[in-house]
């Protein structure tokens, strides 16, 4: 075995173990940890494609920011596992027999039979010089331009809808606002009395 | 350095002897690190004390000099606290996942002109990805503790780095729009010619939102509502002891230098020398002094060591920011510049604006 | 590195929509609640806007721009003067609504203008990646739109509901189109064409299941039985202006996208995908028409007369033919008049506190309201497919492209489950004219509703006594395959 393969098989086996963790595990904490172990050794699995710049993206953006958030909303709540357990026992064998099914087509269709590498050539191993971040960048702003541009609306729309189900405007609002606070004189906030002293009684 | 060491790898298996130099590179990267951190919490007493008039520590050793060794043994011998209901096996891996991303990004960073350990494409992505995933040592170790003032501790942390990672990532943007590569060393290549070519002087705002960021990434005063002694104790690491509060340590202090080196590498031309381009180019062929005048390490450790003296400054000299100031300055102030400038960077590149993008 | 910059032209409709609506966004939060008729005012001008620019931009010949990921025909034209006109509809249906329930803000009109930036790339897709973009840019706004009336537990409900199963749908949506590409190695409709062509055996296993995907995934988009479980909860569930939305707009950019890929894209296995469309074209015309007989919320009714309309638009596309396609579009865009004048109806006797949405809340309309009975039973007629009201001859010209496709028996199929539907209309009638009015409140509402309503109701009989021009028009809009 090569090194590049003792690699992919030794990643496969912590993504898979990691996926599986994610399923099965009972504490949700660490069902989401398990999830971030997988999409790291997704991400590992990539570079190994020589696909560096998705690889190093899905840290970035699952691992880095999606999982983060993800890990406080499953910190702070309070989730009951055993409800969420309940019907788990009941479903089992029907869940299980689907999945089996859908196996059985997967590895059907997807197998080496229809995309097996007499079908499709050997990817070519590009060079050092060879940057796929440039060249994922030019088929992104030419060729694919305008669903690129569309999933941004995408995003927009995902935002706006996000903001406009959840923010609600509070009655009583403490918040400060710092460009009154900066412009603040001295004149405003202090008073300078006068009195007269005091008379001994 | 290699040449010297090929004979004795003749009689491995070539995989083996890969394998052997490449940790070779790792130890000789990571023992001057890890001394580089242990004397950087010497230098920050030191600056600190002289700051606010005083001595700082002394009397270990000729002047103090000896106290980041006294200090690593006394929590080498402390015992680990285990907090009765805390996640054991998290608890553990908590710091073990914060100093890891720290030191795994200096695997990309060049010392000097081919000096790296890895020379990848994507250096600059890499260093990001590394970075972001530090916050999950910090996380860990917030929930694993189970203590109100840990957790508080670290979800304030939490946010405040996601919040200025995005910043930061958009400043790193402008960088490699103005050098066309992702490659850290291509990147300082592309700033030579001078102290005017360096990318501070094109990307002003962006160098000092990248900084800035940089400081509240590391969650370093004046950005560090996440300790915030005076109200969480510690933050995250408040149930910590001994070697595994040590951890901890380590790892910011190592991400400090990785800020101060990255900020010398993308806007203050890394290795380079600020005298070229301003001295004449035959000064450059003398034999020591052409050698230490023309670029080279020492001038990325000096400007590093720059870098880590401001972060030291700015703790003894600024309070701390309120929590929804943090944010604040974060998402309505560092965001909008940084996309502003963008915009002008990319149109000054495909412009070629004289004399950076020329 | 040469960059041939795109033929930006066609795609000017779709970058104003876009621009008005990020500009309505922002313009959205200096109106203050009292002038939020700002908002509503600029937003249909923005469709205004959008018709004028589309009807001049049109040159009736299929030009493709941006690497071929965009198309504009006359199909997609049409199309799309109808979504701004059925939107601009619903916009102003929605706004006493609206305001009687407090959900009279910026968003509802900014993210049903995205809305129709996502229906418009869909009618104008011309590859994969488009389409599905499209599709989730409005579904995604539909999510939202059904979750606006954020204190009512039951749109909640149906948006959690609607989310989870289009998520689900959208799934396997994309998961057949990657099978596709893996069989054809490309996503541009032009090229899979030839290149399934190229395959030469329909019955290449990926290719089936691909398709079968595929198909499965626009069969939830339509709502077409066995992939119909959501329409009643959601019709139900949501605010009924918005329930008038999605009952309208989107179904006829469901039809562009059905146009697009089956018949552009998979129009070369047409055998392989007919059979499937009849079993879910008999399913959907007699689960639907059979259930709404069974329900006493006149939103559930609809929604399962949504479902067996759906089957009869499926029918058109079935026959694969010329004729059968512009039927099925022509009965689409019917539909979508009829729907807005069903669910406008409800709107228009719905108040505050007070959702019009039972059968019984229409007892004795005639006495209340002679005029909006008579428009009532005009739609009724219509969506049962009676003379001389459009529905009819939507009805008709479907069906007489499924004979003409060799498939007389699903046309006596269709014709004995219409007659079965035409229980529940007809009971809607009987209910209005012969029952006595159990709550005696007059009918208020704004005057434009009224007017247009009027219009509507009009409108649908007016296009039954002359249907030739709409006809013709949909003859046109579908080119010679």
């Amino acid at each position: 075995m090569s090194s590049e393969e003792i690699i992919f098989y030794a990643f496969s086996a912590i993504l898979i173990f990691a996926a599986g963790m994610v399923i099965t595990i009972r504490n949700p904490v660490f069902a989401a940890l398990s999830l971030v172990l997988a999409f790291f050794t997704s991400a590992a699995l990539w570079i190994l494609l020589e696909a560096e710049f998705l690889g190093l993206t899905l840290v970035l953006v699952y691992v880095g920011a999606v999982m983060v958030l993800f890990l406080f909303v499953v910190m702070m709540l309070d989730i009951n596992l055993a409800v969420l357990k309940e019907g788990f026992a009941k479903y089992l064998p029907f869940g299980a027999v689907v999945a089996i099914i859908m196996l059985a087509q997967l590895a059907v269709i997807v197998g080496p039979k229809q995309f097996g590498l007499d079908k499709f050539a050997n990817p070519v191993a590009q060079g050092v010089e060879y940057s796929n971040t440039k060249e994922l960048g030019r088929q992104l702003y030419t060729d694919y331009l305008y669903p690129f541009e569309i999933a941004a609306v995408i995003l927009l729309v995902a935002i706006i809808a996000a903001i406009a189900l959840t923010m609600r405007k509070r009655v009583k609002r403490q918040t400060m606002q710092p460009e009154q606070q900066v412009q603040v004189k001295r004149n405003e906030r202090v008073r300078l009395v006068k009195m007269p002293a005091e008379k001994k009684l | 350095m290699l040449d010297l060491i090929e004979p004795f790898m003749q009689w491995m298996p070539e995989s083996l002897a890969n394998v052997s130099i490449i940790v070779m590179k790792i130890t000789a990267l990571l023992v001057p690190l890890l001394l580089g951190v242990a004397y950087l919490t010497l230098a920050e007493r030191k600056v600190i004390g002289y700051i606010q008039v005083r001595i700082g520590p002394n009397r270990v050793g000729p002047r103090g000099l000896l106290q980041p060794i006294a200090d690593a043994l006394k929590l080498l011998t402390k015992e680990i606290i285990l907090p009765s209901s805390a996640n054991r096996f998290l608890f553990l891996v908590g710091p073990v996942l914060a100093i890891a991303p720290a030191v795994a990004a200096w695997a990309v960073i060049p010392f000097d002109d081919g000096m790296v350990i890895a020379d990848v494409n994507a250096g600059l992505l890499y260093i990001l990805a590394m970075t972001s995933m530090g916050v999950y040592g910090v996380i860990i170790a917030g929930w694993a503790s189970n203590s109100k003032y840990a957790f508080l501790g670290a979800l304030r942390s939490a946010a405040q780095i996601v919040s200025y990672e995005i910043a930061m990532g958009f400043a790193i943007v402008g960088v490699l729009l103005a050098a066309g590569s992702l490659n850290i060393g291509e990147i300082v290549l592309a700033q030579q010619g001078g102290v005017w070519q360096w990318f501070w002087l094109p990307l002003l705002p962006l160098f000092f939102i990248y900084f800035i960021s940089g400081v509240a990434e590391t969650n370093r005063a004046p950005f560090d509502v996440a300790e915030g002694e005076s109200e969480i104790v510690a933050g995250f690491h408040v149930e910590y002891s001994g070697m595994a509060f040590a951890v901890f340590f380590l790892a910011e202090y190592a991400n400090m230098i990785l800020v101060a080196a990255l900020t010398s590498l993308l806007f203050w031309g890394g290795w380079l020398s600020p005298l070229e381009g301003i001295l004449p180019a035959s000064v450059f062929d003398i034999a020591v002094i052409g050698a230490l005048l023309g670029p080279g390490i020492h001038w990325f450790l000096l400007k590093t060591a720059f870098f880590l003296f401001v972060f030291l400054w700015l703790r003894a000299t600024f309070p701390r920011y309120r929590y929804d100031q943090i944010m604040r300055l974060g998402w309505k102030v560092f965001i909008p510049i940084t996309i502003v400038w963008l915009l002008l960077v990319g149109w000054a590149v495909v412009d070629h604006w004289a004399p950076w993008f020329d | 590195m040469n960059i041939v910059m795109p033929d930006f032209a066609p795609a000017i409709p779709e970058m104003f929509v876009l621009a008005m609506a990020c500009f309505i966004l922002i313009a959205d939060l200096y109106v203050s609640d009292e002038n939020r008729f700002i908002t509503y005012l600029l937003s249909l001008a923005t469709l205004v806007g959008a018709s004028l620019l589309t009807i001049n931009l049109h040159t009736g010949e299929s030009v493709l721009t941006f690497n071929g990921t965009f198309i504009s025909d006359t199909m997609a034209d049409v199309l799309k003067i109808f979504i701004y006109l059925v939107t601009g509809v619903v916009f102003i249906y929605a706004r006493g609504y609206l305001q009687d329930r407090n959900l009279f803000k910026g968003e509802f009109y900014v993210l049903g203008l995205f809305g129709v930036l996502g229906m418009m790339v869909m009618v104008s897709a011309h590859n994969f990646l488009s389409i599905y973009l499209g599709l989730e840019l409005l579904s995604l706004c539909l999510y939202a739109l059904v979750a606006m009336h954020r204190d009512s537990q039951d749109a909640s409900e149906a948006a959690m509901k609607y989310f989870v199963l289009g998520a689900l749908a959208s799934g396997i949506l994309l998961y057949g189109m990657s099978l596709l590409y893996g069989v054809t190695g490309t996503l541009d409709i032009a090229e899979f064409r030839s290149n399934i062509n190229q395959i030469g055996d329909p019955n290449h296993v990926v290719l089936v299941l691909g398709l079968v995907m595929v198909i499965v995934g626009m069969a939830f988009k339509l709502g077409a039985v066995p992939f119909h479980m959501w329409i009643p909860d959601i019709y139900h569930g949501a605010p009924t202006a918005v329930t008038l939305f999605i009952g309208s707009a989107p179904k006829i950019a469901a039809f562009a996208m059905v146009m697009r890929l089956l018949v552009d894209g998979l129009g070369g296995i047409h055998a392989q995908w007919q059979d499937i469309l009849i079993i879910m074209s008999v399913l959907s015309m007699g689960i639907g028409n059979i259930i709404a007989i069974a329900q006493t919320n006149i939103k559930r009714m609809l929604a399962y007369s949504t479902i067996s309309h759906v089957g009869f638009i499926l029918l058109g596309i079935l026959a694969g033919s010329r004729a059968g396609y512009s039927a099925s579009m022509f009965y689409t865009i019917v539909y979508a008049i009829m729907s807005m004048g069903g669910f406008g109806m409800v709107l228009l006797m719905s108040r505050v506190g007070f959702e019009a949405d039972k059968l019984d809340d229409f007892r004795g309309l005639n006495e209340r309201s002679p005029w909006f009975a008579f428009m009532m039973l005009i739609l009724m007629f219509s969506m049962a497919g009676v003379p001389p009201t459009v529905g009819f001859y939507a009805k008709l010209s479907v069906l007489q492209a499924v004979v003409g496709a060799d498939l007389t028996w699903l046309a006596v199929v269709a014709i004995i489950f219409s007659i079965i539907g035409a229980f529940y209309y007809l009971r809607i009638i009987k209910l209005m004219y012969f029952d006595k009015p159990e709550d005696t409140t007059p009918i208020t509402s704004n005057p434009e509703m009224r007017i247009l309503l009027s219009v509507n109701g009009l409108g649908v009989l007016a296009l039954g006594i002359f249907p030739s021009s709409l006809l013709a028009l949909c003859m046109a809009a579908i080119p010679n395959i």
